[in-house]
């Protein structure tokens, strides 16, 4: 499904343009908070909870994830290396002080300004490209920072249509029946070791819930910030399309600058059912920790999508350039027959960053198909893991998977891994695996230096390039982003 | 001054001597053709003049508009004015014609101290030199030389060259590989080129 987005603008934007070299995002943002001290227990259950007001088998679905979470050891599979977290250590809610404004007049200047610095206007004006030439576009925005959303715009158009877009801890309140009867329905609360732990404590993500045979009228996208110190963030997000609806929604990150790592372990849920369309859509930029690999983010989450109708389609696209470990596998359970998903990924990992992610495709339903696209790209010392798991059940006659997975190294002491698991219950099942690994060649950057552009540039272009499957599923507005995302993280790389 | 004064150029590569002792003055406006058999060092000179870093200047200058250019990177000297058809024109998978061709100009201009090139009139440019050339437009939104045949990756380096607008380009074997009617085309560029 090559969409048109970045091919029909002749003239790509120029990375150069973007000034600042290096985490433009790592600000830290002064405001009243209240933080819950470190530590979680089921009183600390509680009192998230009672913060949002929720019902009380939510509460009891939370200390009931507690207990199994209890119960559990951390998994220790990824081939990344990290010193053994203290959970009691971490702080697991914190939110500016006072209550949730009602409208954008009451938003705290100094938030609207943060996010307004990380280019995302939260007044309900077009969205700008930064693409010359180029039409702007409305995008809904959902701005959550720390364990909060602090406001989601277009809410009023996207009600006239039907379309329910909020904070989670709205949804419970407004939408309870809605919440109750998806929740926790693709990734059980025991599903591992961090989503039992997100389930437990989880503070605020998106709901979207589209009705039957509604097509979205506009991009959803959910901007997280991480800004108080030793504070985990929990995000929850469940998308729900019903029976020919459609929808595209994406999700930003970014967090400031410290030399001590953050845990952000979010759970993401999706549901399609007959005919239904989900686009879900990272570009994550987490702080990755500076060149010695002190501080940053992990990223530690669980991303799952059912494909429960016949014809349904679950499409996801990650560039995923920022965090300091990254550790995740969005998947798709295709239920319904004919059922599509989709999986096209960037992962760039420079200096210290370590990468272990991809995705698994199960197949139950008849005809299903899936499709992997990865690129991964290692600079600096850094490693990058490809980990993909493609399941044909018993039921799944007719299924089909084709992967492809290239990885790009950059400089002499990256490294990259690719570990593809195939379990095929059907002899009659098509699983088609490419993979390739390549260097940037001197040829390429030769060719690109006598045109008269720098060292720096070439290979940004040439690694944009290695990408171009992948941006050109994103939203165009975000293929833009990647792109200059990229190029800042390949800063230094150049040898 | 001639534009281009090479004197007694010894070139290695690979630790064996390929170019011994070579003389070529070029001026302004002039067309030199550079014969040889197969492997006698055409295509070392073409680099060499580039900036190429696998071979090594042993002994000899070259001056560019009066200064010596051995010293300065590729992209310093395609800043100047030098432009090299490649003989075996490499691909870059998924980075557009388009883009690389646009960053080119901009990186030439910005050295100039010019403004960026408008998205429009870069496209008109273009546009024009595909069509002068017998190439469709679509090939400026394809990956460079991405899947190309031999001829089109040939016809695709005088592109570049016809939006370049360089001062001396360095033709390596453009004409190998071409058919008839292409020849002619390539050939009504190069002269436009010259004038
Ligand atoms: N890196 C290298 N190491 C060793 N020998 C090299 C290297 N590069 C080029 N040569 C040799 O230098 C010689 C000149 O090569 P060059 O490509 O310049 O020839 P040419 O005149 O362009 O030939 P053709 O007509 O085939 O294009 C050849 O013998 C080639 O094998
Ligand atoms: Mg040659």
């Amino acid at each position: 499904m090559p969409s048109e987005a970045v091919d029909t603008d002749p003239v790509s934007p120029h990375p150069s343009e973007f000034s600042t070299r290096e985490y433009a995002a790592g600000f830290v943002t002064e405001v009243e908070s209240e933080t819950f001290p470190p530590g979680l227990d089921e009183a600390v259950v509680a009192a998230i909870s009672q913060r949002k007001n929720e019902p009380s088998w939510l509460l009891d679905w939370r200390l009931e994830a507690y207990r199994g979470w209890t119960e559990m050891t951390e998994p220790r599979w990824a081939h990344v290396n990290f010193p053994r977290i203290d959970f009691q250590e971490i702080s697991y809610f914190s939110a500016p002080k006072g209550d949730r404004p009602k409208s954008l007049e009451e938003v705290d200047p100094a938030l609207l300004e943060t996010f307004e610095k990380l280019g995302i206007p939260l007044h309900e004006r077009a969205f700008l490209a930064g693409v010359e030439e180029e039409p702007a576009s409305a995008v809904a925005v959902d701005a959550v920072f720390d364990s909060v959303s602090i406001t989601t715009t277009f809410q009023e158009t996207l009600r006239e249509h039907g379309v329910i877009f909020c904070p989670f801890s709205e949804a419970v309140e407004e939408h309870p029946e809605l919440v109750r009867k998806y929740l926790g329905t693709v990734v059980p609360r025991r599903d591992n070791f961090y989503a039992a732990l997100n389930s437990a404590a989880f503070s605020d993500g998106s709901f979207v819930f589209v009705p039957k045979g509604v097509q979205c009228p506009m991009e959803l996208s959910t901007v997280f910030r991480i800004n108080a110190r030793n504070t985990g963030q929990f995000e929850r997000t469940l998308i729900v399309a019903e029976e020919g609806a459609s929808v595209s929604y994406l999700e930003g990150c970014t967090a400031p600058m410290r030399d001590e790592n953050q845990l952000h372990a979010a759970v993401v849920e999706l549901i399609a059912l007959d005919d239904a369309k989900i686009k879900y859509s990272t570009v994550q930029n987490w702080y990755p920790g500076d060149a010695e690999g002190n501080g940053g983010i992990y990223n530690f989450v669980t991303k799952r999508g059912a494909c429960r109708g016949r014809n349904s389609k679950i499409s996801w696209t990650q560039v995923e350039t920022g965090s300091a470990i990254t550790w995740k596998y969005p998947s798709v359970v295709l239920l319904g027959d004919n059922s599509v998903g989709e999986f096209y990924t960037v992962a760039m990992t420079n200096n210290r960053q370590q990468a272990d992610t991809v995705t698994k495709m199960t197949h139950i339903g008849r005809n299903t198909r899936s499709t992997i696209v990865s690129k991964g790209i290692s600079a600096g010392q850094s490693s990058n893991a490809y980990r993909g798991l493609v399941r044909m059940d018993r039921r799944a006659a007719g299924a089909r998977n084709y992967t492809q997975c290239d990885s790009l190294l950059i400089g002499s002491e990256s490294a990259a891994h690719t570990f593809p698991y195939i379990e095929s219950r059907r002899p009659d099942a098509q699983v088609e695996h490419e993979a390739t690994t390549s260097r940037i060649s001197d040829d390429q950057m030769f060719l690109c230096r006598q045109r008269g552009i720098d060292p720096e540039k070439a290979m940004s272009m040439i690694v944009n390039g290695f990408c171009r499957e992948v941006f050109r599923e994103l939203p165009l507005e975000f293929a833009v982003e990647a792109g200059k995302l990229l190029e800042v993280n390949l800063e230094g790389a150049v040898g | 001054m001639s534009l281009l004064e090479i004197r007694g150029l010894r070139v290695n590569a690979g630790g064996q001597p390929i170019l011994k002792g070579l003389d070529l003055s070029v001026d302004l406006g002039e067309v030199h053709a550079i014969m040889g058999p197969n492997g006698s060092g055409k295509s070392t000179l073409a680099n060499v003049l580039a900036g190429r870093e696998d071979f090594e200047v042993t002994a000899g200058d070259m001056v560019y508009r009066g200064e010596s250019i051995l010293d300065s990177e590729p992209e310093e000297r395609a800043r100047k004015g030098i432009f090299m058809a490649f003989q075996f024109p490499v691909e870059i998978p998924g980075l557009t014609n388009m883009e690389l061709l646009k960053t080119a100009v901009d990186a030439l201009r910005e050295s100039r101290g010019q403004q960026k090139i408008s998205a429009a009139d870069f496209l008109k440019r273009a546009r024009s030199a595909a069509e002068s050339l017998g190439l469709d437009p679509q090939f400026l939104r394809r990956g460079v030389n991405e899947g190309f045949s031999g001829g089109e990756r040939k016809r695709n380096e005088i592109l570049q060259l016809a939006v370049i607008e360089p001062t001396l380009a360095v033709l390596d074997e453009t004409d190998s590989g071409l058919d008839i009617d292409s020849v002619q085309l390539v050939a009504k560029c190069v002269d436009a080129f010259q004038s």
